[in-house]
């Protein structure tokens, strides 16, 4: 297609996911214990997006990823660090909490006022990319509320493969019961795509892509407006981690059909 | 936090360099050691698949310049180092891999024509993107089988003659080099061979360039058999090859019909490792500081799964963590893993400082019209009385004039050359002899807190293989014996020991503005060395043989070690500060119970190092002396029974100056009189200060264990086992 797509990708930090995550009453509301001291990652969902955005990019001249991302201003430096060299984009950032605590509503409406005060915004050329679900908050509905704000009615959840046509028409495969996808035609941009996990493996690290793209990180995280983010008004009067035995058991050297054995006959003893 | 204690902070080159170096050492790296790759001696298909990662991830070009195909633009020590510290986090012979293809360029680098520069960094550096090549890889062969081994520059029995020489045509070498444990021979494509010159045509020794497709044997050898750092490519290489004379580093000239090398072998040598001992340094230090976390989850489920550690209770949550002792020693771990690391970085970072100031150095020189080492060393004279001049000025109280003149000689960049020269002279050779060889002992202390675990193959983090490792961190590049021997001299410098007596006054500011890291403990310690070292200058032993001169190792090289401990500890309190002062942005409210612990592991560490100095100060100020006997002259420096109760008559007390009292003609039952202590009182003042600054050290590593015992860490390692 001519001019390609405009493709924002929303998306921030995680605690990576090996840590103990231990919630916390904070001075800034509930948390994790330790929090800022934790090591982050890029969230897994939004990274597929981010990948998946970046390849549609490179197979449709003229397109341009931006990733708008919301979360602690010196995490997503460090996240940033790695991430930076995969592929290349274009940051805004948001400075404010990312966790599992933020109220959807009001972590939409900074991000949709974000993205609309993108310059040169063509909404004819959106797409607007995010993860399907998020490590740190599962219920899914961050990236449908920013759509919402931002009037776009075309959206597709647990999408795992976009194809463009000639016409600026695509083609979505979204997860269905059963290990099944649902085949869609949209008739183009604007549209939402929450992705599940695509078909791209993560990419390698490459320097040269990451200074590319630290010329212009940088400055946005240094100008990363505060975001006025809270709970939403709701009170955790106390929280904590579910009352689940965990039992953390490296293996190695074992094959799939071996771990789904076992997992059956776990889940059996119940 | 890491990049504020190390001061990369502002650095986003080094950050992504990092989390590169991070992404390969413990995802390809860490799965080939589990997967047994350090099984073989042989360089597999699989070792040599981590050329590639190294390619990819931007390690391989962290050496070269951004218009040679890097990406990091001026000096690059701290980068490498920081790149070493990552890779050996996991495994140090990965590290090595990837760092000694640097090691190969870095006499190129060094020293090399801008010819010689261009044409190998470009060939080194990695494919661009639509570029079908593979980079070239380097190997630095200077040590020789033996009685060759090592790195003692006055001996080389490779060689170099002219093997043709037509007339207006460029001279051809032939050279005979056999190595030694060189490193890369497995794939290397070019190797910077030191030879010393088997021709009076040639006149001196020099390091030269030699291809893989040079005529004549360039044979990679057996691999060696090395129990350690098996991710490395090591071999005994011997070539006998034909090479253009312009594969001379640096160049040569031609002077009555002989080739003169620009630069013989042991001065590139010198600007080589003078930089890359300090990256060997950092992947010891890396190791101690991977131990903690493998440590703690061993200690904390010691008895998870025994009938009588019933979930919940005080023995299932902390194991082994129960008791004071485990945790104390872990504190000794990490605490010496965090020193090092920062009088690694520390030093990384002065040369970062001091490589434009060199530069700025030899042209001023040059524009002077100064050569030769006489004349050269007249010129850093002037240079260092002007340096000590401003330490002078900086250190007492000063008016309108003076600050004038700081202001000037501040202003100096030669000034500033001379002070980061002496400095570096020092913290190169002591990172490379503490950190490895300190560090070592700490390795061995890591892996004996996993019990027997920590000798197995499985052992998380790899501990047994670190721990082996740190031995040839040690030999590397200059055994032990080879950094206190420069130790011994640089140390003595009195640029040196002026910057010494600054950093006396610094530790003793910032421990009133920082209470609590033992940075008095650290001045004091230094203050006891500086006595030391004096002292014995003008000392000789009970046989009147001067203390302090070349052979007598045993005074100099326990001075080295000494301060070695000092400036370790010494560059952890600074790093501690910096987390103090700046951290709070970055930790939020983690910040202040961060810095207490770090805090904590600096004081901890301190009274480590004074104990360390104390008693090699002691040994040293009094071990000479001979001690006295029963023999006339110690018997008429007693006291008989009957005059000390006579004397007590007349002065009650008096009896009480006496040190050995004869009774019946009979002395007391020891080997002699005690030694005086005449002419060294300043010494036992000195030592006891030391002792009480002591003073609460115990209680900072009590509430180091504390926080020790509660520290969070992930539910499994972040690499396989």
């Amino acid at each position: 297609m001519s001019n390609g797509y405009q493709i924002v990708v929303l998306g921030s930090v995680v605690p990576d996911p090996l840590q103990t995550l231990e919630p916390a009453q904070t001075p800034q509301g509930p948390g994790l214990k330790n929090e800022l001291m934790l090591p982050h990652v890029l969230d897994p969902w939004a990274a597929h997006a981010l990948y998946e955005a970046a390849s549609l990019a490179a197979k449709a001249p003229g397109s341009k990823v931006t990733l708008v991302a919301l979360g602690p201003k010196a995490k997503l430096q460090q996240v940033m660090m790695a991430v930076g060299q995969k592929v290349p984009f274009d940051l805004v950032a948001l400075d404010g909490p990312a966790g599992g605590f933020t109220d959807p509503h009001e972590v939409a409406a900074a991000l949709a006022a974000a993205v609309r005060a993108l310059p040169g915004l063509d909404r004819s050329r959106l797409l607007l990319f995010g993860g399907w679900e998020s490590a740190s908050r599962g219920a899914g509905v961050t990236l449908q509320l920013v759509g919402e704000r931002l009037e776009i009615t075309d959206q597709f959840q647990g999408v795992d493969q976009l194809t463009p046509g000639p016409d600026g028409s695509f083609e979505v495969l979204e997860r269905v019961e059963g290990g099944k996808h649902q085949v869609s035609w949209c008739g183009g941009a604007p549209a939402v795509l929450g992705w599940a996990t695509g078909g791209l493996g993560e990419p390698r690290n490459n320097p040269q892509i990451g200074m590319a793209n630290m010329r212009g990180v940088m400055p946005a995280l240094q100008k990363a407006p505060p975001a006025q983010v809270g709970t939403g008004g709701v009170e955790f009067v106390s929280v904590a981690v579910p009352k689940a035995l965990r039992e953390t058991r490296i293996v190695k050297d074992m094959s799939p059909d071996e771990i789904a054995r076992e997992l059956v006959e776990w889940i059996g003893q119940d | 936090m890491r990049q504020l204690m190390w001061r990369f902070a502002d650095r986003y080159d080094l950050q992504m360099l990092v989390q590169s170096a991070r992404g390969v050492a413990r995802g390809p790296v860490a799965r080939l050691v589990a997967d047994g790759g350090r099984n073989a001696h042989e360089w597999t298909a699989r070792k040599n698949e981590l050329l590639s990662h190294y390619d990819a991830s931007g390690i391989t070009a962290a050496f070269m310049e951004p218009e040679e195909g890097g990406f990091i633009t001026g000096p690059k020590n701290l980068a490498l180092a920081l790149a070493a510290f990552e890779l050996a986090w996991v495994d140090a012979g990965a590290a090595t891999g990837a760092l000694a293809g640097f090691l190969g360029l870095s006499p190129i680098h060094e020293r090399g024509t801008p010819e010689q520069l261009r044409h190998y960094m470009s060939l080194a550096a990695p494919a661009k993107p639509g570029e079908d090549r593979a980079p070239w890889r380097a190997a630095f062969a200077l040590t020789e089988p033996i009685p060759y081994v090592g790195v003692d520059t006055g001996m080389l029995s490779g060689k170099v003659s002219v093997a043709e020489w037509s007339p207006g045509a460029e001279p051809v070498l032939q050279v005979e080099k056999r190595g030694r444990f060189i490193t890369n021979m497995g794939f290397a494509n070019f190797v910077t061979a030191a030879v010393d010159t088997a021709d009076p045509r040639i006149k001196s020794s020099c390091l030269v360039i030699l291809e893989e497709t040079d005529p004549g044997t360039f044979d990679r050898g057996t691999p060696t058999k090395k129990l350690v750092h098996q991710l490395s490519s090591t071999s005994d290489p011997i070539f006998s090859l034909r090479v253009p004379a312009s594969r001379i580093v640096g160049g040569y000239t031609v002077k009555d019909g002989v080739i003169v090398p620009n630069f013989d072998h042991s001065q590139v040598i010198e600007a080589v490792f003078r930089r890359t001992r300090v990256t060997v340094g950092v992947m010891t230090s890396a190791k101690l500081l991977s131990a903690v976390e493998p440590v703690i989850r061993y200690q904390r489920g010691r008895f998870r799964g025994a009938e009588q550690a019933a979930p919940g209770s005080v023995r299932y949550e902390l194991g082994i963590q129960q008791r004071e002792d485990a945790l104390h020693r872990l504190v000794d771990v990490w605490a010496a893993g965090e020193a090092g690391a920062s009088l690694g970085f520390a030093t990384a970072r002065l040369f970062d400082e001091l490589d434009p100031l060199e530069r700025k150095k030899d042209a001023a020189l040059a524009a002077q019209g100064i050569g030769g080492m006489k004349a050269t060393m007249k010129w850093m004279k002037a240079l260092e009385r002007s340096a000590l001049e401003l330490l002078e000025l900086e250190a007492h109280p000063r008016g309108e004039k003076q600050e004038a003149r700081i202001a000037e000689l501040r202003g100096d960049e030669l000034v500033r050359f001379a002070l980061l020269d002496a400095q570096a002279n020092v913290l190169c050779p002591a990172t490379k002899l503490w950190n490895t060889g300190v560090g070592a002992d700490f390795m061995r202390e890591a892996v004996s807190l996993m019990g027997g675990y920590g000798i197995t193959e499985d052992c998380p983090g790899f501990l047994g293989q670190k721990w082996m490792d740190a031995q040839l961190e040690a030999t590397y590049e200059g055994p032990e014996a080879v950094q206190r021997r420069q130790l011994s001299v640089t140390m003595g410098n009195p640029l040196f020991l002026a910057q010494l007596k600054a950093w006396v006054r610094e530790l003793r500011h910032l421990s009133g503005e920082h209470p609590g890291l033992g940075g008095c403990v650290i001045a004091s310690a230094m203050d006891l060395w500086l006595w030391t070292y004096r002292h014995l200058e003008r000392s000789t032993d009970a046989d009147g043989v001067k203390l302090v001169q070349s052979p007598r190792q045993g005074v100099t090289f326990k001075l080295a070690d000494a301060l070695g401990w000092l400036v370790a500890s010494r560059a952890q309190i600074l790093d501690a500060v910096v987390l103090a002062e700046e951290g709070g942005a970055v930790l939020g409210e983690a910040h202040a119970g961060t810095a207490r612990f770090f805090a904590d592991l600096c004081h901890a560490q301190a009274a480590r190092t004074a104990g360390e100095v104390g008693r090699i100060c002691a040994e040293l100020v009094h071990g000479y002396n001979r001690h006295p006997s029963w023999d006339a002259e110690g018997r008429a420096a007693c006291w008989s029974a009957s005059d000390a109760d006579a004397l007590e008559g007349i002065i009650p007390g008096l009896a009480g100056c006496s040190v050995d009292v004869l009774t019946e003609g009979a002395h007391p039952d020891k080997e002699g009189p005690c030694a005086s202590c005449q002419g060294i009182s300043d010494f036992r003042s000195l030592r006891v200060k030391v002792d009480g600054c002591l003073t609460g050290a115990m209680l900072a590593k009590d509430r180091a264990a504390e926080a020790l015992s509660k520290v969070m860490i992930p539910e499994a390692l972040d690499y396989p086992l």
